[in-house]
């Protein structure tokens, strides 16, 4: 296939640094839930969580050197689940907005 | 009926190495494709058992056969292997894998090593299934609804569910495998707007496999979780959500309606137009169609919680996407009619299972219609009425399909021709049995008598004999095809290349085809569907 050409070799220092990376984001999950921030815990530790997960796509996973299909669908993927937690938070949040009988 | 070829090829897939050995490792896409339908009949046969006792049960009000926790047990592992390894599979695994590389002028799928590997990790994830109906059985119902599952089931929970998390994986890895084969290994010619509408119908099952089979399996993961650990996450007793589970359960599950049916509607646009000998009316419209259903299908899930404490708001924001749902699949069948409309109508084998899929499906479909109503659906829910809906969606409308498609390609599979009288005569014969198996249950629903029941009150038992009665007919329809086919493969007539005169790409190779599928790639220069030019001069 024509990618094989495009290859593209990661150097092992990108490999550390985002492995560093991801474990102060795990510290940083674990210092946080020390502190009580009321809900701000949740969106703070979501967010990190979400950073870390886009890291490990776009190093870990290639994405960042892969063609853009690649990266469609997992814009895609991420849609999907975006769907599963919109159409499911539209339950939970609605709970007290309509009521008859 | 007309063949260019009247003797069988001297080679082909079917004896290209005739040891166990040559089948079981196979990576040949259409040898797999026979494996699987050797393993899927096998659990429809299993899945019918189950069907049998629960309908010699309710032919009596008195539960007299089965306890109720026996019958419990019963109709949920009928439930649990007809849905998850025979309806989920059936079209996909056995004619998808046999017929898209045919279709779209490959060698074989993308990936042949995984094919086969998606073959054997279906076959493990039967067994631990397997394992629990001789452990205790499950008793959860196929929905295994929390917190019933993870706190109060004394039942072989864990084994089932660990076998439908493996199995999972076998339509996630034949998904990818279909996606990537339609996207890189098309013949020469052979563009999207080209592709033959089967071809269409299983990219979008693709998607929905690839997309929603993950949110099954991890569901399934935290139930076994909760089971086994304790974890508060679905038993409100230890702070879950009960709900919580119905929205990841349905997310997957509702769209798993179109993994069956979708397919089933690739096969009913192949054969309409074989049988019209018409370019299938809207062709673009139909191929949209099916990834129109794919995407809404995913949108639909909540209607199935309208009674669960899902909130009001929510429930009205499902129900009008439940009836956008219904559109694209109304554009099909009226599209298939259209095309019928001043066709040369051929009243095959085929063409009668294509009749009984439209009969039936259409009265599946319009009785989703009310029960996406939401008023209605509070009266409906957990009676027989859904019992019925569902299973002219999904047995009425996905078993017409697929024994349509095996009717319409057993020439192309196996080389030889069945009997067309015992197959127009089957068709008819399921179609009666159907609709006297499940029209009753459409009626004792209405009047309240609510599904998992092994007794009910005597007024019903009318209602319930004819749908026993039916069952007994649609058992015999179904166990025709069994013994003609099979006896086909003897003493059938040597079947020609393209006995049906079709249009397509599978038919420009021998019947059984090549190892390798065709002798030369196929250069297409033809739209899809181009009667009445049927069989010269289609491949360069």
């Amino acid at each position: 296939m024509a990618d094989h050409s495009q290859h593209h070799i990661v150097p092992k220092s990108t490999y550390y640094l985002i492995f560093t990376a991801l474990m102060l984001g795990t510290g940083l999950t674990w210092w946080i839930a020390t502190i009580d921030l009321g809900a701000m815990n949740n969106v703070i530790m979501l967010s990190i969580a979400v950073t870390k997960a886009t890291l490990v796509i776009l190093f870990f996973m290639h994405v960042k050197y892969s063609p853009k299909l690649t990266g469609t669908v997992i814009i895609g993927a991420v849609f999907w689940l975006l769907i599963m937690l919109v159409m499911t938070m539209n339950d939970y949040f609605t709970r007290d907005w309509l009521h008859f009988g | 009926m007309s063949s260019s070829t009247v003797a069988m090829p001297p080679t082909h897939y079917l004896n290209n190495g005739l040891t166990l050995k040559s089948w079981l490792f196979t990576k040949d896409h259409k040898r797999i494709a026979l494996l699987y339908l050797v393993a899927v009949t096998f659990f429809f046969m299993v899945g019918a058992a189950f069907a049998v006792a629960i309908r010699l049960e309710l032919a009596t009000p008195a539960g007299d056969l089965l306890s109720d926790e026996n019958y419990n047990r019963v109709f949920t592992m009928h439930g649990v292997m007809m849905v998850f390894f025979f309806l989920i599979p059936a079209v996909p695994a056995i004619l998808g894998n046999f017929l898209i590389p045919l279709q779209i002028g490959a060698k074989d799928l993308a990936f042949p090593k995984l094919n086969l590997l998606s073959f054997y990790i279906y076959f493990v994830g039967s067994l631990f299934t397997m394992y629990s109906i001789v452990s205790g059985g499950l008793d959860t119902g196929w929905t295994f609804y929390t917190p019933f599952s993870t706190v109060a089931s004394t039942s072989a929970v864990v084994p089932a569910a660990l076998g439908i998390f493996i199995n999972g994986f076998s339509g996630i890895l034949t998904g990818l495998n279909f996606i990537v084969t339609i996207h890189k290994m098309r013949a020469p010619g052979m563009t999207w707007f080209r592709l033959p509408l089967f071809v269409w119908a299983h990219y979008a099952t693709s998607l929905i496999q690839v997309l929603g089979t993950p949110v099954l399996a991890i569901t399934i993961v935290l139930v076994a979780a909760e089971r086994i650990f304790g974890f508060g996450l679905f038993n409100p007793a230890v702070g879950g959500d009960p709900v919580l589970f119905q929205h990841l359960f349905w997310f997957y599950s509702h769209p798993a309606v179109y993994i069956m049916i979708l397919p089933a509607m690739g096969i009913i646009s192949e054969l309409v137009a074989a049988s019209a000998r018409k370019q299938v009316f809207g062709y673009t419209f139909v191929a949209f169609a099916s990834i129109g259903i794919a995407v809404i299908g995913f949108l639909v899930w909540g209607h199935h919680m309208f009674v669960s404490g899902e909130s009001v708001y929510a429930a009205l924001v499902f129900s009008v996407l439940s009836f956008i749902v219904a559109v694209p699949s109304a554009v099909k069948v009226f599209n298939w009619i259209a095309t019928m409309y001043r066709g040369s109508v051929s009243w095959e084998t085929p063409m009668f299972y294509v009749a009984g899929f439209i009969g039936l499906f259409a009265i599946g479909g319009l009785t989703g219609l009310f029960l996406a109503s939401m008023g209605l659906d509070v009266h409906l829910t957990d009676t027989y009425f859904i019992v019925a809906h569902f299973h002219y969606v999904m047995v009425g409308g996905t078993i017409m399909g697929y024994l349509g498609g095996i009717h319409f390609w057993w020439p192309k599979i196996t080389g030889r021709m069945y009997n067309d009288l015992l197959g127009r005569v089957s068709a008819v014969v399921i179609f009666v049995g159907f609709n006297l198996t499940f029209f009753p249950q459409f009626v004792v629903g209405y009047l309240g008598m609510p599904r998992r029941y092994h007794a009910y009150p005597e007024e019903f038992q009318v209602l319930n004999v004819l749908s026993s009665a039916g069952a007994s007919v649609l058992a015999v329809g179904y166990l025709m095809p069994l013994f003609y086919l099979a006896y086909s493969l003897k003493y059938g007539e040597i079947a020609g290349d393209n006995p049906f005169g079709a249009v397509g790409l599978e038919w420009n190779t021998t019947s059984p085809p090549p190892t390798e599928n065709f002798k030369t790639t196929p250069v297409v220069t033809w739209e899809a569907y181009e009667y009445p030019t049927p069989v010269e001069g289609h491949v360069v």
